[in-house]
C-alpha cells in the first residue's frame, strides 16, 4: 500500500510538461477519463462522506426521522453524558483488552507462521497447507460463532476432554473469564493462513540473489531467514503493523454481537457492541453516534501516530 | 544447499507444526459434520468428538424436503449475483482513471478514497443515511449499494491496471478506439485476474453477510440464509418451524443447528478448493507490483 506512492514519483518526469497547461483544459482533454468517476465520486460522497457528516448528530438531537443532520444544537452534553457513564468506561477497557491481546498473540504468530511456510520445500505440501489455513476466513461469522458456541459447549468436545481427565465440566460460554480466551483463540483460528498472505506475497518479492549472496557467506536457514527475509519484509510487517494499531479501539464487532450474552457483557462488551444496543436497540441514537465518533477519531488518531512513526523509524509508511 | 542433520530435524519438526495448525483448522468442520448425522441423544450424552455417533440423516431430510431452507438460500443467491455485478462493475470504472499519472486531479481523488479507510461514518448515520433518509428499508438496495466499492479493492485493482503495458492502449488508440473501447476491449480482458479477484471477495462477502440484512430486512421473507441460520442457532427456530412433525422435533433439536451451518457453508466449502489460487493470485498481483 506504501507502493503507489512510488510509482508516482517515477511518473513525475513527463507530467512536468503538462503541469503548464491550466487545469481546466486538462481536464477538457481529459473529460473522457474522468467522467469514468462522475457515479463513483457521487457513491463516495453519498455512502461515505455523508455518514461522516452525520455525525454531527452527535452534537445536535435527533428525533428520528429522515433528517440526518438532527434538529438542535446541545453542544458536548452527549460526551459528557458517556464519559460519566460506568458501562461505557466498561466497553472501552474491555475494546483495549480484547483488541490487545488479540494483537499480541496474533501478530508474532502469524509472522511465525509465514516464515515457517516459506521453509517449506515441497511445493505440494505448502499450496495443500495455505489452502486449509485460509478456509476459515471465507466462512460466515455467523457459522463461526455457531461452531465456537458448539465447540465449548456443556455437550462439546472442549468439555468431554475436560471429563475424561476427571475434571469438572466448564460453562465456557457463560462465564466471563472465558470470553477473552475464547475471543482470542477463534480470532487466530479465523486469520492465521488469511494473515500470512501479504507476507508470503512481499517474500516472493525479494531478489533471489541475496539469497544466493548471503549463503556463499555461509549463512544458513536460521541466518537467511533473520538476515534476509526478515528485513526484506519489513515494509509489510510495518504497515501491517500501522493498520492493526488503527483498529486498537474496534475488536471485531460481528464476532461478539454472535458470541457474548447478558451474562458475560462484563468482559464482553466493546464500544461498537454497546453503541449498537445504545442506538439500533435502544433508540439513544444522538448518544450513540457521539460514543461511536469517539471511537473513529481515537483510531484515526493512533494510525496517524503509528505511520508517523514507523516512517521515522523504519521509513516504510501507510502515506 | 547441503542437507545436515540440524536442518532435517527442523524440517521434522516444523513438518509436525504444520500438521498440526491442519488439524487445529479442520477440526470444527469436523466436528460440526460429526454432529450432523448423529442423533439427539448421543449429542446430548457429549458423545460426538469426531465421527457420527448413531448416524442418521433425519435432520438432513427434514430440512431438505421442506423449501422454506431454499427460499432463504434463492436469496442470498439473489442478493450475492446482484451485488457482486455491482460492485465488480464500480470498482473497475472508479480504478481505472485512478490508476493514470497522467490526470493531475487524482492529487485529490487518490486521498478522496484513501481516507474512508481511516475513518467511517460510524454505525449509527450509516444506519440513519440508509433507513430513514434514503428509505431503503426492506429493499434489496440496502444490501447491495452501501458497501459496493470499497478503498481496499480500488488499491488492489488500480495498482494492476497501472502495471498493465502503457504501450498496449497506445495500439488501441492508433488503431482507432476510444477511452471507452480502450477500457472495455483492451484492459478489461486483460484484467482477468484481478476482476476474478475483487468478485470473488465480494461474492464471499455477499454470501456471508448477515448484519446488514438484520438491520435493513423487516420481512423475514427477503431474509438471506446466513441471517435464518442466525435464528435457528439463536434457538429461535425451533424444529416444528423448520416443518418437522412433532415426533420428530426431539430426534432433530440438537442436530439442527449443526446440519443447517454445514447446508449454509456448503457452496463456499465446495468451491472454495477450485478458486482459492486465483485469489491469492490477485492478492499477489495487487500487493506487490507498482
Amino acid at each position: 500500500m506504501a507502493v503507489p506512492a512510488k510509482a508516482k514519483t517515477a511518473g513525475m518526469i513527463p507530467r512536468k510538461k503538462a503541469d503548464r497547461i491550466p487545469l481546466w483544459k486538462h481536464v477538457k482533454q481529459e473529460w473522457k477519463l474522468y467522467s469514468f468517476l462522475i457515479i463513483p465520486v457521487i457513491y463516495f460522497i453519498i455512502f461515505k462522506y455523508a455518514p461522516m457528516l452525520g455525525n454531527i448528530i452527535a452534537f445536535r438531537k435527533y428525533r428520528g426521522g429522515p433528517n440526518i443532520l438532527g434538529t438542535e444544537w446541545v453542544g458536548f452534553t452527549y460526551f459528557e453524558m458517556f464519559m460519566k457513564d460506568p458501562t461505557f468506561w466498561r466497553a472501552f477497557f474491555n475494546d483495549l483488552t480484547l483488541s490487545v491481546s488479540y494483537l499480541l498473540v496474533k501478530f508474532p504468530v502469524t509472522l511465525s507462521f509465514a516464515l515457517l511456510l516459506n521453509e517449506i520445500r515441497r511445493i505440494k505440501w505448502k499450496k495443500f497447507v495455505q489452502t486449509v489455513s485460509y478456509l476459515p476466513h471465507f466462512i460466515s461469522m455467523v457459522i463461526v460463532a455457531g461452531m465456537i458456541k458448539e465447540v465449548v459447549s456443556l455437550t462439546g468436545p472442549l468439555n468431554s476432554v475436560l471429563t475424561s481427565f476427571g475434571l469438572e465440566k466448564i460453562s465456557f460460554i457463560s462465564l466471563p473469564q472465558w470470553f477473552p480466551v475464547i475471543y482470542v483463540t477463534s480470532g487466530v483460528w479465523q486469520s492465521l493462513g488469511w494473515g500470512t498472505i501479504l507476507y508470503l506475497a512481499a517474500m516472493t518479492g525479494i531478489d533471489p540473489s541475496l539469497y544466493e549472496a548471503a549463503k556463499i557467506d555461509g549463512a544458513n536457514r536460521f541466518k537467511l531467514a533473520k538476515h534476509v527475509t526478515i528485513p526484506g519484509i519489513l515494509p509489510t510487517i510495518m504497515v501491517l503493523l500501522i493498520l492493526d494499531i488503527g483498529s486498537i479501539l474496534g475488536s471485531n464487532f460481528e464476532k461478539i454481537l454472535l458470541l457474548y450474552n447478558p451474562l458475560t457483557y462484563e468482559t464482553a462488551d466493546v464500544i461498537s457492541t454497546y453503541v449498537y444496543r445504545m442506538g439500533i436497540t435502544g433508540g439513544n441514537f444522538s448518544y450513540a453516534t457521539a460514543v461511536g465518533l469517539f471511537e473513529g477519531i481515537i483510531g484515526l488518531i493512533l494510525v496517524t501516530i503509528a505511520n508517523t512513526v514507523s516512517k521515522k523509524t523504519t521509513k516504510s509508511s501507510l502515506w | 544447499m547441503k542437507r545436515t542433520s540440524t536442518f532435517n530435524l527442523f524440517n521434522i519438526l516444523n513438518s509436525i507444526f504444520m500438521i498440526l495448525i491442519v488439524i487445529f483448522t479442520l477440526y470444527p468442520f469436523v466436528y460440526l459434520v460429526a454432529q450432523s448425522f448423529s442423533s439427539e441423544a448421543a449429542i446430548y450424552a457429549g458423545k460426538v468428538t469426531l465421527f457420527p455417533v448413531e448416524f442418521t440423516t433425519k435432520t438432513y431430510e427434514v430440512i431438505l424436503s421442506k423449501p422454506d431452507f431454499f427460499h432463504y438460500y434463492w436469496n442470498t443467491i439473489v442478493y450475492s449475483v446482484t451485488g457482486t455485478l455491482i460492485a465488480v462493475t464500480a470498482t473497475a470504472v472508479i480504478s481505472y482513471p485512478l490508476s493514470k499519472d497522467k490526470l493531475r486531479l487524482n492529487k485529490f481523488f487518490i486521498p478522496f478514497v484513501l481516507f474512508t479507510m481511516y475513518f467511517g461514518g460510524g454505525l449509527i448515520p450509516n444506519y440513519i443515511l440508509v433507513a430513514k433518509t434514503l428509505d431503503m428499508r426492506d429493499t434489496i438496495w440496502a444490501i447491495v449499494i452501501p458497501g459496493a466499492i470499497s478503498a481496499f479493492n480500488v488499491i488492489l485493482m488500480k495498482t494492476f491496471f497501472a502495471s498493465l503495458p502503457y504501450e498496449l492502449e497506445e495500439a488501441g488508440r492508433v488503431d482507432g478506439l476510444g477511452v471507452f473501447g480502450i477500457f472495455t476491449k483492451i484492459i478489461l480482458p486483460l484484467s482477468k485476474p484481478i476482476l476474478v479477484t475483487i468478485m470473488l471477495f465480494v461474492m464471499v462477502g455477499m454470501w456471508n453477510n448477515w448484519f446488514g440484512p438484520s438491520l435493513y430486512l423487516q420481512s423475514k421473507e427477503k431474509w438471506p440464509v446466513a441471517l435464518y441460520l442466525k435464528q435457528i442457532i439463536d434457538n429461535a427456530v425451533s424444529p416444528t418451524e423448520i416443518g418437522a412433525s412433532s415426533d420428530q422435533t426431539s430426534q432433530i433439536a440438537a442436530s439442527i443447528k449443526s446440519t443447517a451451518m454445514v447446508l449454509t457453508s456448503l457452496p463456499i466449502i465446495c468451491v472454495y478448493p477450485f478458486v482459492q489460487k486465483y485469489f491469492v493470485q490477485g492478492m499477489m498481483i495487487g500487493a506487490v507490483k507498482g
